[in-house]
């Protein structure tokens, strides 16, 4: 077994081991458990971004041994796990610094970053799984490794929170199980391929295979928070900040959006999802959640719920672009599975950074503290125009990309959901903005707290603000090689070529 | 050779590590006890390995052959249920030898009847005939019911006699079986009675025979609707006692009932009757499941998730009847590792609880308030068993529940998947009911009990192997699909 193949299930391990390593931390030696978290989660950036450039290459991660009969346990890198993988391996160390600050003195904390741990494992099973089979392995790893995350302060509210994440993920993930295991008993265990397995599906399978689409789509739109299945996601806001940054704004949400991809692209395969008329509703469900998302986050007076809604619309933007048949829709919906997790992390740590220093939760609290808070209200101020869809940032090369790829789909429709969307992303975040910079703090602080030289802990600070800068970079820098823009164009590419 | 005296070793020193035990007390037959687990499980060990290198054979006791001497089944799938008893019999003695306390003087009764149970076990892992393991089912049932009474009061008491009346009713009934395919056949070889069976004209005696036999053993199995007994006496019985009832012996009848339907089912059975039985173990997952969500005592919830887990075994009635090759081949597979990952998963539930309790000084569900933050380990065990009774992946629960799914959808029974997937959506609501009460914040100081670390390891250890055993699964199975005649693994 040479190195290539070891390297995706090392990269899983390093993960998994920490997370092993932290249970047994015991809980006064927060020295040790922070060492053990950034050693694994500069370890990890390192290797992925070793595939990262060998997949570049060319060259074939590659690891597979039967499991049950007939059914094999695969783990693989391709162009597009490792970027998945990239995306979660950076914005871990990010978000484990974040976290450290955030827990300080909190009680549990060996418990938090043990399933913390836990959750990147499962993230990193689902990005390198070469298989259906594989991907829900993980895929159900991840839930049950967010609950304790979700219920983690132990409140009425916290629990109760629990109780409809997992009432919701794990039906969604037993309705996936009997599509993924009725796909296997009709067609044997498929690898994920570039281009899909059905090009020429048998006329006697169409209705099967119709139905497991649904039924898929169904059990990963639990995760991706597709409308009507988005319920868990505002109320599971309850969770430290951390949580939501990572899990809510990159893992969970982009593991079912990145399980649909996989299905439609590397299992079905694009012409074949076309072919059964299942491309045309799949982007028009997309569409509806893009604007119900949008809308809902007008009324939210709670800023992480505002920015939970703005999730449920943003995610879908990913869904519409995969679903708009042509290549640079293709590459569209891809790069803001990079770009969504990015602008949206920063947002959450900005909201993390208010909660934690001033105590503020609402949006109407947030007067004035732009000047408090400069440099976490300048990053917030970045993500929200992102979000938007400002140029030259992340959320604008996201949308220009869509909208041309609707354009060569014919599906000029869809260009005007995005207009749309994004004058409602413009009406619920610019608020927000004007609040933070053009109004006077009326009353004082609900629960201030101070760190001597910066506006907040330094944990804390530089988080948003290294996120913040990457949302310019990544928008500005769109054409270079290696940006999220191009290679989402590789990928889009190799699912086209035949 | 060497395997005539591993087979000796497997049947006979545990009758002798029995009456030896007889004449000590508990702290002395504890002694006795340990070093005879760690005789057993290298014995199981040693014969597994030989097994699945060479295959398997029959065997006869004492150098008799068939029909005069008492002949054994040593094929893939019996010597793999001996190791797991070996792995979990061992882990309960062990666990029961810290947790009980020697000052009861009734507990130096627990060695001698926890050494009948485990030569019972073997006895029927490897009987060939029917009535031999009638032998077996009844040393097991008496020990069985003799421990559930075991140093308990006047309610454990009430339980065990109920307990005993339900295996007294269900062996007569198999007895009756077994003697009317004497008066018809004339043999009591299994094998015996499965090669007359075809040329049989009359199938009315047979017929009525294996409706005796099987009501008897699903009675002493617990399915739905007789399950009646078995709630109360593995929730008041002493948790390592609870963790080997509801591990193995239940799945011992079991495993006579599935024996007999592979072998006779084709002529005896019919449709309706798999189906039948199919509908109540169906009917055993969801009600079972629905009643463990109700129970307020954590050790009546695992009980009640028992009589649910005992229900997806049934579904190998109509999954191997009638249908393809495959599909019955999966659903076999299905149901060995459904019984492995159960036993597993069981166990370590049951010892987990047994913690808990003794940790928090409550048997109530409500009284786990703040246990994951004072005890995270207790509660991990619990939580990976867990992972397993809700068949989540990567654990025993979810190949097992994989493999079922996939016999379902190949023979075209598609309401069996209804069940598959309600029956894990059910028990994952009352395994998260209970991590639910764990996670309810306490404040204030510790004031548990810490149990001592060897009885936190035993059941990690348990919860382990049943979260890991999908990994392994298909070299598992490969050993268990080694019959009499095929030599060797692949």
């Amino acid at each position: 077994m040479s190195l290539s193949a070891l390297l995706p299930p090392i990269t899983l391990m390093t993960s998994l081991l920490a997370a092993v390593l932290i249970f047994a931390t015991p809980e006064h030696r927060s020295g040790l458990r922070t060492t053990i978290n950034l050693t694994a989660a500069l370890i990890k950036l390192l290797l992925v971004a070793i595939m990262v450039w060998g997949v570049f290459q060319g060259v074939d991660y590659h690891l597979t041994f039967t499991m049950l009969p007939g059914v094999a346990f695969t783990l693989k890198a391709d162009a597009l796990s490792v970027m998945f993988a990239g995306l979660s391996a950076i914005l871990w160390l990010l978000t484990t610094v974040y976290a450290v600050g955030y827990l300080e003195d909190s009680p549990n904390r060996s418990r938090f970053f043990g399933f913390f741990s836990l959750c990147v494992a499962s993230t990193m099973g689902i990005a390198l799984a070469g298989n259906l089979f594989t991907f829900l392995l993980f895929y159900e790893m991840l839930t049950l490794a967010t609950y304790p995350l979700v219920v983690h302060r132990g409140t009425v509210e916290a629990l109760r929170a629990g109780r409809t994440y997992i009432l919701y993920t794990l039906t969604g993930g037993a309705v996936l199980l009997v599509a993924i295991a009725w796909l296997h008993g009709l067609v044997g265990d498929l690898p994920f391929r570039q281009g899909g397995h059905f090009q020429q599906a048998a006329s006697d399978l169409e209705t099967p295979l119709t139905l497991i689409f649904v039924l898929l789509i169904a059990g990963l739109g639990v995760k991706a928070a597709i409308f009507p299945l988005h319920g868990w996601l505002p109320q599971a806001m309850v969770a430290p900040a951390p949580v939501s940054a990572l899990l809510h704004a990159v893992a969970v949400v982009k593991a079912g959006a990145f399980g649909i991809v996989r299905v439609v692209y590397d299992i079905y395969g694009i012409e074949s999802v076309a072919a059964l008329g299942l491309l045309e509703p799949l982007a028009w469900l997309a569409a509806f959640t893009i604007l119900y998302g949008s809308v809902r986050a007008l009324s939210q007076a709670d800023l992480k719920r505002r920015l939970a809604f703005s999730t449920i619309s943003q995610v879908s933007y990913i869904i519409l672009g995969i679903s708009l048949f042509g290549p640079i829709g293709t590459a569209g919906g891809l790069v803001h599975l990079l770009h969504q997790g990015i602008m949206k992390i920063t947002l959450f740590f900005c909201a993390g950074n208010y909660a934690e220093t001033l105590g503020i939760h609402r949006v109407d609290e947030l007067d004035g503290a732009g000047r408090r808070m400069p440099g976490t209200s300048i990053a917030f101020t970045i993500g929200a125009f992102g979000m938007i869809g400002t140029p030259p940032l992340a959320g604008f090369i996201t949308k220009w990309t869509i909208a041309s790829g609707a354009i060569a789909a014919n599906m000029h429709w869809a260009i005007a959901v995005l207009l749309l969307s994004s004058i409602l992303n413009a009406a619920y975040f610019l608020p927000v903005v004007q609040r933070l910079w053009f109004r006077e703090a009326v009353n004082d602080w609900p629960h201030e707290r101070f760190w001597g030289r910066l506006e907040t802990s330094a944990w804390l600070f530089w988080p948003p603000l290294i996120t913040a800068l990457m949302t310019i970079m990544v928008g500005v820098l769109a054409s270079m090689p290696f940006s999220p823009l191009s290679w989402a164009e590789l990928i889009a590419a190799r699912e086209y070529l035949p | 050779m060497i395997t005539a005296w591993l087979m000796a070793g497997l049947l006979f020193t545990p009758l002798a590590w029995a009456v030896l035990c007889l004449l000590l007390d508990f702290s002395r037959g504890r002694l006795v006890s340990c070093l005879g687990i760690t005789v057993q499980v290298l014995v199981s060990l040693g014969l597994w390995v030989a097994v699945a290198r060479e295959g398997g054979f029959l065997y006869g006791l004492g150098g008799w052959e068939a029909p005069l001497g008492i002949e054994l089944r040593v094929d893939g799938l019996a010597v793999t249920f001996i190791l797991l008893t070996a792995i979990v019999a061992g882990a309960c003695g062990l666990h029961a030898s810290v947790y009980l306390a020697p000052d009861n003087a009734w507990y130096r009764y627990f060695w001698p009847l926890f050494w009948f149970l485990w030569a019972g076990l073997n006895g029927v892992w490897l009987g060939g005939d029917l009535f031999n393991l009638y032998v077996g089912l009844e040393l097991l049932s008496l020990s069985a019911v003799g421990l559930v009474a075991l140093g308990g009061g006047i309610n454990a008491l009430r339980a065990s006699l109920r307990y005993l009346l339900a295996a007294l009713l269900g062996s007569m009934a198999y007895l009756l079986g077994v003697a009317l395919m004497y008066g018809q056949f004339g043999t009591l070889s299994i094998a015996g009675i499965a090669s007359l069976l075809p040329e049989t004209q009359a199938l009315v005696g047979p017929g009525m025979a294996m409706a005796l036999m099987l009501s008897g053993l699903a009675l002493k199995t617990a399915l739905f609707p007789l399950h009646g007994w078995l709630p109360p006496a593995h929730g008041i019985a002493k948790s390592p006692v609870s963790a080997l009832l509801s591990a193995l012996v239940v799945k011992a009848s079991f495993y006579i009932a599935a024996r007999l339907w592979l072998e006779f089912g084709h002529e005896l059975g019919s449709t309706a009757v798999a189906q039948l039985i199919g509908g109540l173990g169906g009917a055993a997952v969801i009600w079972g499941s629905w009643l463990a969500c109700r129970q307020s005592q954590l050790k009546q919830v695992v009980a009640y998730s028992s009589v649910a887990q005992i229900g997806y075994l049934f579904l190998l009635f109509p999954l191997t009847f009638a249908v393809s090759d495959t599909a019955s081949l999966q659903a076999q597979q299905g149901m060995t590792l459904q019984v492995v990952s159960h036993a597993l998963a069981k166990a370590a539930m049951f010892l987990a609880a047994g913690n808990l309790i003794l940790a928090t000084g409550s048997h109530q569900v409500a009284g786990l308030a703040g246990v994951s933050h004072f005890l995270p380990f207790s509660l991990f065990s619990f939580g990976l068993a867990g992972v397993s009774l809700m068949g989540m992946p990567p654990s025993g629960g979810f190949a097992a529940k994989w493999m079922l799914l996939q016999a379902s959808l190949a023979s075209g029974q598609w309401w069996w998947i209804v069940v598959l997937v309600a029956g894990s959506l059910l028990s994952a609501a009352y395994v998260f009911r209970i991590y639910q009460a764990s996670f309810v914040a306490k404040t204030g100081v510790d004031d548990f009990y810490h149990p001592p670390g060897s009885l936190e390891v035993i059941p990690l250890l348990l919860a382990l192997m049943s979260l890991g055993l999908a990994l392994v699964a298909e070299p598992l199975l490969s050993v268990m699909a080694l019959s009499l005649e095929t030599g060797g693994a692949p």
